[in-house]
């Protein structure tokens, strides 16, 4: 495959010319097996500013940014660092010419102090005191520069997400980064530590740094960078400076039509109480006390929603709900009849005999095995249903054209059952789980985040088929760590802190406030 | 990473029919080199091995006999594997199996074949499915690792049979650990005297009717894997146990099931060797055929058809092999062990040596031609 010719990146800031780009890629291109990842991709990244590369989900930002780190190698195209250009075969290289990178999951070893992972691989000799010492003093040089304050005999393990992902920072940064990749770094943040977060990159683009983050995020463009390259399906559909555009027109180049970025809902009618939790504590496997007293009441015909950071027991309360955590104590009634304890797989069965539908958070880990075909996730549940099964066969016709049903309904591409699950996208294979649940006609149907690494057009689709559900007199309990997600869809909203729940109104400063572990209407600074 | 992933796909012709096949190449050329190495022409003893296989009625008959012991221990493995287990227990569960069918067999031997034989052959599967079980219960119920449990329980099969024969079972009067032979009536009939009463004269060999119960085997075990909600549990738990808690699965039972599915299986290994070819119970009739299966499922990807193929191969070794032993003095039994060393090593232990490779050429070429 003989790259074409590349092309020019297009429309270079006049500063530019002055300095050459800090990173600049040219004609990129890479394939991963059959599919064209990387599609001739060209973009230039002025040194001392904030890029930002947005698109959706398999827009392939990820991939171009693992080619310029080293991971992948690229099948044809030219990276130039600071105008000249380079061959990157791995990490080690990008590091040496000045490139960090941030992932979107930490590559910290817990147990060791702060100091220890930031010399992890650049120790600079057998003896550790001397590289400690070293690490310590360029440490509190970046705390002074950047305001990166973090204790450097801390243990990683005990810090909070937002702290960690500072050391991943520091990390780079001692390593001479002057180019520093931030992969969807806020999905794991309060509100508040994005903001911290955003203002450190601020200073350190302020100071001269380079700074490229990867987002599907419209809010963080906007409030975060100068210039932004708009991905979609492997190819650059544009650079624009942000502060000529906004999320509408953004959002429309990444799906390529325009997009809601509201939901459209009517009031809710609420009907009776469908599904009832009183008291509820639970257990996590490990044996950790996540959720403590948790009350809740979802009525026929409206969504509750539940905010909060990830990790308070959001996923501990979701599976007790379902009946795979048992309960250290408390009560659940759907449609006012007990549900049995739980912890065991006949009370999963129970639980959805008794009318509830359960989209997981995790559709790879939990809500699918990705190694069955499409139509053997459809019945995942119920596969001991009696429409499924033939005597002691199973019921093939009937298994594929049930799927087939919820592929034509829910707009899964491409519509092939006999398909293995793990060559679906994401959002597809997102929208075989949530058809899967929606279809059985459950009472209550339990959401976990159910549009996380969706793209857009997957994201609106399943809003509306979760309104639409409501508005058919179902019970929706919607748990989601995106807080416009739960705005845009709740009618009541909870939030969840260390295993509690406490109602919250509709602000979302005061729910923000409430995720961090202030209480609503508390004035000033909770993380104080 | 996001989106991507979908793994390089190639033609499955290259998968399942050119990637064995070069392995097994592979394999034979190192087998040659070896041959060569202790002054024997490579071409000669491969000719000698597949003559001595297939060359005449009786060594087919001969090969087809062990190919049936590989087909039921590759089974066995194989449904262990669908359940993420690696039952390694199949000999002890195929000495068990054959306890089964011998006991039926010196207690019933003076009942109606078409009512003894049946009998022998579901508490030969029964007998070996109880060994197969109790460490799927171990692994289910006390988290005790299948892989140390049913190597423990092959031990423990060795120790009950020897004890068995040495005190219980033993021919009064003789030295020889083996019990009295069993009535004609409970014996397995010969393929060689079926087909002869068909009118089809074929020389004599140990092959027998097990052979068609493999067969059945065969697509039984494609059915119940793929067209059950039993085998929908197995492989569920096996591949993804969070999911298939989530689907209100019982990955407990899913595990005790697949163990004594597995353990069946290899039992009935017991029917061929002691209702089928000894008639009568000895020591030591499983020689290995359960740690052969291992090999066996895995080159046979797990898939029945696969197994099958897997099962003739080894089948042609052993039998082949054996024959070579005899017509070429400088290579020794223990040569032919080595040969069977290799394929194993080649197909099983080093299966992914020349895979990613060589499918990710056909992968390049077919979206290069569906790009053109």
């Amino acid at each position: 495959m003989a790259a074409e010719e590349p092309e020019a990146a297009a429309s270079a800031p006049a500063s530019g010319k002055r300095r050459p780009p800090a990173l600049e890629v040219v004609g990129i291109d890479k394939w991963f097996g059959a599919v064209h990842a990387n599609d001739r991709v060209s973009m230039a990244v002025t040194a001392g500013t904030i890029h930002g590369v947005v698109g959706e989900n398999g827009a392939g930002k990820s991939t171009l940014m693992r080619i310029v780190y080293g991971y992948y190698r690229a099948d044809g195209g030219v990276i130039r660092i600071n105008g000249a250009p380079v061959a990157i075969g791995n990490p080690q290289q990008a590091i040496a010419r000045g490139i960090g990178m941030v992932h979107q999951h930490f590559m910290l070893v817990d147990p060791f102090t702060v100091l220890e992972n930031v010399v992890l691989g650049v120790e600079g000799g057998p003896l550790l005191r001397r590289a400690l010492g070293r690490a310590r003093r360029a440490l509190a040089r970046l705390e002074r520069e950047y305001g990166l304050d973090v204790d450097p005999d801390a243990i990683v393990g005990d810090l909070p997400v937002g702290l960690r992902q500072r050391v991943e920072i520091l990390k780079a940064l001692y390593r001479g980064a002057q180019l520093l990749i931030l992969d969807e770094p806020t999905g794991v943040l309060t509100p508040r530590e994005a903001d911290e977060l955003f203002r450190i990159l601020h200073a350190l683009r302020d100071q001269g740094r380079t700074v490229v983050l990867i987002t599907h995020k419209l809010r963080e463009i906007m409030a975060l960078t100068d210039r932004v390259t708009v991905m979609r399906a492997g190819r650059v559909v544009g650079h624009v400076e942000t502060a000529d555009t906004d999320r509408e027109r953004l959002a429309a180049m990444m799906v390529g039509r325009g997009v809601l970025l509201r939901v459209e809902k009517g009031a809710a009618v609420p009907g009776e109480a469908v599904l009832e939790v009183e008291n509820l504590a639970v257990r996590d496997r490990a044996g950790a006390l996540r959720v403590r007293d948790a009350n809740l009441t979802v009525r026929a015909g409206e969504i509750l929603g539940i905010a909060g950071v990830a990790g308070n027991g959001q996923s501990e309360l979701l599976e007790a709900l379902a009946g795979i955590l048992p309960r250290e104590r408390g009560t659940i009634r759907i449609r006012g009849k007990p549900a049995p304890a739980g912890g065991h797989a006949g009370a999963v069965k129970a639980m959805r005999r008794m009318g509830l539908g359960h989209v997981p958070e995790d559709r790879q880990r939990t809500g699918l095995v990705t190694a069955f075909e499409a139509s053997e996730n459809g019945i995942l549940g119920d596969h001991r249903d009696g429409r499924y099964n033939r005597g002691a066969l199973t019921n093939r016709p009937a298994i594929v054209a049930g799927v087939r049903r919820v592929m034509e309904d829910f707009d899964v591409r491409p519509p092939l059952p006999r398909l293995r699950t793990a060559h679906f996208s994401g959002g597809n294979q997102q929208k075989i789980v949530v058809g899967r649940e929606m279809s059985r006609g459950p009472d209550v149907l339990l959401t976990g985040q159910p549009t996380r690494g969706v793209d857009i057009g997957a994201i609106e689709f399943i809003h509306r088929r979760l309104v639409a559900m409501r508005d058919a007199g179902k019970a929706i309990l919607l748990v989601s760590v995106e807080l416009d997600e739960i705005m845009a869809l709740s009618d009541r909203i909870l939030v969840m802190f260390d295993g509690t729940l406490a109602p919250a109104e509709a602000d979302e400063r005061a729910i923000g406030l409430m995720m961090a572990g202030g209480r609503a209407g508390e004035a000033g600074d909770a993380r104080a | 990473m996001s989106g991507f992933g979908g793994p390089t796909r190639a033609p499955a012709w290259v998968t399942h029919g050119l990637v064995p096949l070069l392995n097994l190449a592979l394999a034979l050329v190192v087998a040659g080199a070896i041959v060569a190495l202790i002054g024997e022409n490579p071409f000669e003893a491969l000719r000698l091995l597949v003559l001595g296989a297939v060359g005449y009625p009786e060594a087919i008959g001969y090969t087809l006999y062990y190919t049936t012991n590989f087909v039921f221990t590759g089974l066995a493995v194989a449904i262990a594997f669908h359940c993420g287990l690696f039952n390694i227990g199949g000999e002890g569960q195929a000495y068990l199996g054959g306890l089964g069918a011998g006991l039926v067999a010196l207690a019933f031997d003076g009942w109606p074949a078409p009512a003894a034989i049946p009998l022998a052959v579901v508490v030969a599967a029964a007998f070996g499915a109880f060994w197969g079980f109790v460490p799927g219960w171990l692994q289910a119920k006390r988290g005790s690792h299948i892989v140390i449990t049913t190597i423990m329980f092959n031990f423990l099969a060795a120790a009950l049979m020897t004890w068995l024969m040495v005190e219980v079972f033993i021919k009064p009067g003789q030295q020889a650990a083996e019990s009295r032979t069993f009535a004609p009536a409970v014996w397995l009939p010969f393929a060689h005297d079926v087909l002869a009463a068909l009118g089809v004269d074929v020389g004599r060999s140990s092959l027998n009717l097990s052979f068609l119960l493999a067969l059945a085997c065969l697509g039984l075990f494609w059915l119940f894997v793929w067209r059950t909600r039993w085998g929908y549990e197995i492989r569920a738990v096996g591949h993804n146990e969070a999911a298939a808690v989530y689907g209100g699965i019982s990955p407990a039972r899913a595990i005790m099931l697949a163990m004594a599915i597995s353990g069946g299986l290899a039992g009935l290994v017991g029917v061929n060797e002691i209702i089928g070819v000894h008639h009568r119970l000895l020591l030591e009739f499983t020689a290995g055929y359960g740690f052969v299966g291992i090999a066996v499922a895995l080159m046979g990807r797990n898939h029945p058809l696969g197994i099958l193929l897997a099962a003739l191969l080894f089948g042609v070794l052993y039998q082949g092999g054996s024959e070579l032993a005899f017509d070429m003095p400088n290579v020794t039994r223990d040569m032919v062990v080595v040969l069977q060393g290799l394929v194993i090593l080649f197909s099983g232990a080093l299966e992914n040596m020349f895979r990613a490779r060589i499918e990710g050429l056909f992968a390049r070429r077919a979206r290069a031609g569906r790009a053109a």
